[in-house]
């Protein structure tokens, strides 16, 4: 057995999609109070709130500038949450991998199972940001709609990464460290809350070997009704992330599994 | 495929950890329809074994062929045709009873149609759980959840049955409940494979197994044949709680082989006459007489001490 094949991904892999999208209908009630609730607070708390201070921010309203970020950081936490507490579930005490393995369903098709079923919570998310935005009226244009192709790649982009931890995590505790120290960092210096030029040059250049950035530079001008610039180097920065994070994830996992 | 031809052949298989090894150059052939067990204590390498037949443990070395198809290079099309229930549940509990054969399902590339529907319904009665279809899984005793998880690996009607460890932890109405459900499958001409480190079970289900301890094969064959090569016919077991009786009694006995195990001695004889009318004007002694079984074999193979 060679752990670095190269992974072979089948239909089996919908087949773990459709058992997450099962479950996840059960919970439909919490996980809407989640996906509507979290962001309507927090643009209508901190766009309206502190946005009174700010005024505008880019040639924008300071709440339509959240706004449109906070879809992109959105799909991150929401795929990376997805990432490690469910899926080190479903890895580790529930077992349930074990039990998919013995059949014809291998490593390389739950995984990428898990990575479209992360990138559709992430759409979920998203697209309930994008409508709160809509009802606050930051939302220009139809253009707007693509952005949830967009945060369907932003969360193939961080579930890769966010399995690896998985793979890594002997409890829970664990996946701390990477929120810690990778995801709310990521969170604050990608152009979020404020734009990336106005971050010292050197953190400038840094941030552009992160994925976070990369995801607001679309998502932005596409809620907010400007040109997209580099529109092929954002998507392909994301989708390289998305690709070697799967690779490496499933050769980890079958270090873990497979022994 | 020939109905001679075995359907699962190891050769020279073996498994290392490091330093540690798991299984030491075994070989074994396995006939289609019949009930094959592997025997032997905590640590034996019988799970290794079945997790390599199952190709979801690398060998270390040696060659392996699944209904003659190669282990790893042919796993994914293996595991399509067996049915797997391992040694603790692992039910989605997520789901009832029917979601759970369903989604199963699914992950063998099978479509939800009204056949699978039907078949469904047919485990489910199978397993004598058609009452509680729409139950969550963690609802269910344990006996119940064995049955449903021998019902799943089922669901592909698969032409081999893995079973690890199959009745550990059941009572003894649930184990004779499986016990009857493997010897129906059995009968249907579904090959079985199981661990156990039950004598009984192994006695009762088995057509032929091996006796393994610390990744080697000991010995091969039907219980019968295995009984017949390795003890006397009869045995005496004497109880007592009271060590210098123990001690006494088995200086005093003589014309058997005399094997001690905690507050019991086995003496294996061809004749147990001439032992048996000494014992009974010994006090406060119990004693039986019963035949030689596969427990006195594989005690002999295995040694008696304590196992982790």
């Amino acid at each position: 057995m060679n752990y670095w094949q190269l992974p072979r991904i089948r239909r089996n892999a919908f087949a773990i999609w459709q058992r997450n999208v099962l479950v996840w209908k059960r919970l439909i009630g919490p996980a809407m109070v989640l996906n509507f609730g979290e962001p309507a607070l927090y643009l209508l708390g901190l766009g309206y709130g502190l946005g009174n201070f700010i005024g505008e921010m880019d040639n924008m309203t300071y709440i339509a500038f959240l706004a449109s970020g906070i879809v992109a950081s959105s799909a991150m936490t929401t795929a990376s949450f997805e990432g490690m507490y469910s899926v080190f579930t479903r890895m580790v005490p529930q077992r349930t991998y074990e039990a998919i393995m013995a059949t014809p369903t291998d490593i390389d098709d739950i995984l990428a199972g898990e990575m479209l079923w992360c990138a559709t919570k992430a759409v979920i998310s998203g697209t309930a940001i994008l409508i709160v935005a809509l009802l606050l009226g930051v939302v220009h244009g139809w253009q707007a709609l693509l952005v949830i192709p967009v945060v369907f790649l932003i969360g193939l982009c961080f579930a890769g990464p966010a399995i690896m931890m998985s793979s890594l995590a002997s409890n829970y505790d664990f996946f701390n460290y990477y929120f810690v120290l990778v995801i709310t960092p990521m969170f604050i210096v990608s152009g979020v809350f404020y734009p990336v030029t106005t971050l010292p040059e050197l953190m400038q250049s840094f941030v552009q070997f992160l994925p976070l950035p990369h995801a607001v530079a679309l998502t932005r001008p596409l809620i907010t009704g400007q040109p997209v610039v580099q529109p092929l180097l954002h998507i392909a920065v994301l989708s390289i992330y998305a690709i070697v994070s799967y690779y490496i994830a499933v050769v980890m996992v079958r270090k873990k599994l497979l022994v | 495929m020939n109905t001679h031809s075995p359907i699962i052949s190891a050769r020279q298989l073996q498994k290392h950890y490091g330093d540690y090894i798991a299984v030491d150059g075994i070989d074994f052939d396995i006939s289609p329809g019949k009930c094959f067990g592997f025997l032997g204590p905590n640590g034996a390498g019988k799970t290794t074994t079945l997790r390599m037949i199952l190709g979801l443990t690398p060998l270390s070395g040696g060659q392996l062929s699944v209904f003659d198809l190669p282990i790893p290079e042919r796993s994914r099309d293996i595991r399509a045709r067996i049915g797997t229930v391992p040694q603790a549940d692992n039910l989605d509990p997520d789901f009832t009873l029917v979601e759970n054969l369903r989604m199963y399902a699914r992950y063998f590339g099978l479509k939800l149609n009204d056949e699978l529907e039907k078949r469904i319904e047919k485990l489910l009665v199978f397993a004598a759980l058609s009452e509680r279809r729409d139950a969550k899984t963690d609802t269910l005793s344990g006996g119940m959840q064995r049955r449903l998880t021998i019902a799943r690996a089922l669901i592909n009607d698969p032409d081999m049955v893995i079973l690890d460890e199959p009745t550990t932890g059941l009572d003894p109405q649930a184990r004779h409940v499986i016990w009857s459900r493997l010897n129906e499958l059995r009968d249907e001409g579904k090959t079985l494979l199981l661990t156990t480190h039950y004598m009984e079970e192994a006695e009762r289900l088995c057509d032929e197994l091996v006796i393994m301890d610390h990744g080697k094969i000991l010995d091969q064959g039907s219980p019968a044949e295995l009984i017949k090569r390795h003890v006397e016919p009869e045995v005496i077991e004497l109880r007592s709680c009271d060590t210098d009786t123990i001690n006494t009694i088995r200086h005093k006995i003589s014309d058997c082989r005399v094997e001690h195990l905690g507050t019991s001695l086995y003496c294996y004889t061809h004749d147990a006459g001439p032992q048996l009318e000494y014992l009974r004007n010994e006090q406060g002694l119990t004693f039986m007489h019963r035949p030689a079984g596969l427990e006195d074999v594989f005690l002999k193979l295995t040694g008696r001490e304590l196992r982790d």
